[in-house]
């Protein structure tokens, strides 16, 4: 308003000056005409100006808020928001870590009864450790399909594809179809990925049942029912190239996975699922390295069928409706596997081979409690039972029972506790302390772990 | 397993072949939306919400009963701006439900019919949970509720052609209603304007610029970031200096640090509902406003 009036002024100077210059008398009457329409023009203009501000000063309520909606709606984009907007895929990287004390050599460390599951087993190494970055890639490819990689890249410098697949996005009747190299949808941990873990490790019985975690590159099917309650049906199969299965360099199907998930909601403050499942599988001079009766080093291996059962279950319960202040997750999983066919001894010297039955199972059973916004604290406890093998070369006579030290019976079992601080929905800072005895009862081993997970890039988001 | 795959084809054709429902299946992420389904959608409308007023939005699990309901919905009502991103895609994945993914006419968004305020000038965490399109908790300007309430009944009306009048009809009776509301919230909340408040997180910034109240603090150092004993004791250093006039909460907070500021600065805290449901009185999107003015006004008049 102020430089109106001084540019007015100023345009009048200049007027003023301007004529002076000039020789005609007639300019100087024009100008001055010219100079006069100007004031005036600037005049009207300075009035209604203040007369605005008048009138916006005396408005009701809300006609001056600082930032009002707009007025005029923009055309419903249905837009997912923020990343993925661009054709670039939703990008997020985890890093995560450990600080590791563990009274016996690691190296030593197996599970008493089973055979190795050659997974991510074991309490890790000691001292200070570089965990697996996982880097996810995700995006809607087309109306029909999404995809997404995770690729792990290890502490020792290598880099593995963990998953990598695409989901359909447009398939009728509640059916979901996924293809490629994918975690498997049986149970519950089998799916979830190591950073949103509730302790540091996996339960025993997934290490020693599929050395981890299952997964194959293969097709699954899911269902879901168009039912309140939740009713999630779904159909796997693939290569066999995750333990307990091989791959055995056939065409078609190699095994096949079968899951139901049921769930639903008691009262306002509990939410729960359960499911099960059934796995049916083949392995192929499926090779572990153990030793004879003399302590000599060799390969045995194992051909056969492999059937497990899965039941699981888990239950929140969330008094005040947000999670972030309190939350109990109880949750368990109780697995068994049959195994029957043919185990070799000493594949690359004698060669002996005859058959073999077992019957393991294992179960553990975890509560996490956040006590106050941030911290967390939980409980596990896990236990297995290798049961009793039926050893065909040790029944004929032609091998003595020590010739299989894996095999001899066992019930390992650990105890784990452990607390952490989460300040963000994005970083994570751990304490657990295992007292573990997978090798045996009378073989006790302790393990103090510190960890940290931190996420960066796109904002996750986490099944139940 | 064939037996199993056959039982399953059984089962589905039987799904398919139930009678189609007349009235269209909303799933509202909360329930200001929810509630805005109904009054829109009235009788043709199924609304299912997914979330209570005594809930943080952003946090929120993907439970198996919301991926049932994401399943059988004709449309998904979300706030948008990223505010449900932890958890509504993964209803959204799980649902194998193509009607709603997102681009689908069942998947709408209030936030895309809306500006949005404090679009943060730099994506960067350190500032805490901050949301790139802007602040998403829009629903306590009941200007944006007319806006939301328009483009709701064109998609509505898009979903079921044959109720289109019908949802017209609705929304026109519902802006006449809402506007003149608005007109008396407005009268009857002059006083407030240009109050000093403190407020819990910055969801309540809507409320505060259609009010004019002044916000001179917030209990959160950052967003989604809890106080730490360092900052609340800054806050009190600040706000004793200039004191603010109340401190405003959510049902769904906890009043702890409120009150303990409370107690130090000598400001009445007010426990606002923020969405239907988070009182007794804010039983409807009129009774949220009604509830809101009635508090502050109790103790700022």
């Amino acid at each position: 308003m102020m430089s109106c009036k001084a540019l007015a002024a100023l345009l009048a100077l200049a007027g003023m000056t301007v004529p002076v210059l000039g020789h005609a008398a007639d300019d100087v009457a024009s100008l001055r005409s010219e100079l006069q329409a100007l004031k005036d023009e600037y005049k009207t203009r300075v009035d209604a100006l203040e007369q605005r501000i008048t009138q916006l000063e005396s408005a009701p309520v809300g006609a001056l808020a600082e930032a009002p909606p707009a007025p005029q709606p923009t055309p419903a984009m249905g837009s997912s928001g923020g990343t993925g907007t661009a054709f670039n895929p939703a990008v997020s990287l985890i890093l995560s870590g450990n600080y590791s004390h563990i009274d016996q050599d690691p190296e030593t460390w197996r599970i008493g009864g089973f055979l190795p599951s050659d997974g991510e087993v074991g309490p890790g190494e000691r001292s200070f450790n570089l965990g697996e970055s996982e880097l996810t890639l995700s995006s809607n490819v087309d109306p029909y399909f999404s995809a997404q990689m995770t690729a792990a890249l290890s502490a020792e410098n290598e880099v593995e594809v963990e998953e990598a697949f695409f989901r359909t996005l447009a398939l009728p009747d509640g059916f979901t179809a996924k293809g490629g190299r994918f975690f498997s949808g049986f149970g519950y941990l089998n799916e979830v990925h190591s950073h949103a873990w509730d302790f540091a490790d996996q339960p025993l019985v997934y290490q020693a049942f599929f050395g981890g975690q299952f997964k194959q590159d293969g097709l699954q099917v899911k269902w879901l029912a168009p039912t309140d309650l939740f009713i999630e049906l779904g159909a796997e199969t693939g290569n066999g190239s995750g333990f307990p299965a091989t791959r055995r360099n056939r065409n078609g199907f190699n095994g096949a996975t079968l899951f139901a998930h049921v769930g639903g909601d008691y009262g306002d403050a509990t939410s729960w699922r359960a499911g099960a499942a059934y796995l049916d599988q083949r392995a192929e001079d499926r090779s572990f390295e153990t030793v004879d009766e003399f302590d000599l080093p060799l390969t045995d291996a194992f051909t056969g069928k492999s059937r497990t059962w899965v039941v699981d279950g888990v239950l929140k319960w969330t008094p005040i409706g947000d999670p972030n202040r309190r939350q109990l997750k109880l949750q368990g999983e109780y697995m068994q596997r049959r195994e029957t066919g043919l185990l070799a001894f000493d594949t690359a010297g004698s060669n002996l081979t005859d058959d073999y039955r077992t019957t393991q199972s294992g179960w553990y059973l975890q509560g996490v409690y956040q006590f106050l916004p941030r911290w967390r604290a939980g409980l596990r406890y896990d236990s297995l039972d290798s049961g009793t093998p039926h050893i065909g070369l040790v029944e004929s006579g032609e091998l003595p029972l020590s010739a299989f030290p894996l095999l001899l019976p066992a019930d390992p079992d650990r105890i784990s506790i452990m607390l952490d601080w989460n300040p963000s929905e994005f970083s994570r800072l751990r304490a657990q302390f295992d007292w573990d005895d997978a090798r045996g009862a009378d073989d006790r081993d302790r393990a103090l772990r510190l960890q940290y997970i931190y996420g960066i890039g796109a904002h996750g988001a986490h099944k139940f | 397993m064939f037996s199993f795959i056959r039982s399953a084809l059984a089962l589905c054709i039987l799904a398919a072949a139930l009678p189609a429902h007349a009235a269209l299946k909303v799933l509202a992420t909360t329930s200001d939306w929810g509630a805005l389904a109904n009054e829109i959608g009235g009788d043709q409308v199924n609304v299912y919400t997914a979330t209570s007023a005594l809930q943080d939005v952003h946090r929120v699990d993907a439970k198996p009963s919301l991926v049932a309901r994401a399943r059988t919905a004709d449309l998904v009502v979300a706030t948008g701006a990223e505010l449900e991103i932890g958890w509504l895609p993964v209803l959204i994945q799980e649902s194998g439900n193509s009607r709603i993914q997102p681009g689908s006419p069942g998947y709408f968004e209030a936030a895309s019919v809306l500006s949005l305020v404090e679009k943060p000038e730099r994506f960067d965490r350190s500032l805490g949970d901050i949301h790139p399109q802007g602040n998403p908790h829009v629903q306590l300007d009941p200007r944006n509720i007319a806006l939301v309430a328009k483009a709701l009944s064109e998609r509505l009306s898009q979903l079921d052609g044959a109720h289109a009048q019908y949802f017209q009809q609705r929304a026109k009776d519902f802006d006449t209603r809402w506007q003149a509301a608005i007109k008396r919230w407005e009268s009857e909340a002059a006083p407030l304007r240009g109050k000093p408040v403190v407020v819990m997180h910055r969801d309540q910034t809507y409320l505060c610029q259609w009010l004019g109240l002044q916000q001179v603090a917030a209990i959160e150092p950052k967003p989604g970031m809890p106080p730490t004993a360092g900052y609340l004791g800054q806050l009190v250093t600040k706000l004793t200096a200039s004191p603010p006039r109340v401190i405003m909460l959510n049902a769904y907070n906890d009043p702890k640090a409120a009150n303990w500021l409370s107690d130090r600065v000598h400001a009445p805290t007010v426990v606002l509902p923020f969405s239907v449901g988070g009182t007794p009185e804010a039983k409807d999107l009129f009774g949220l406003f009604d509830d809101t003015l009635n508090r502050l006004l109790a103790v700022l008049k």
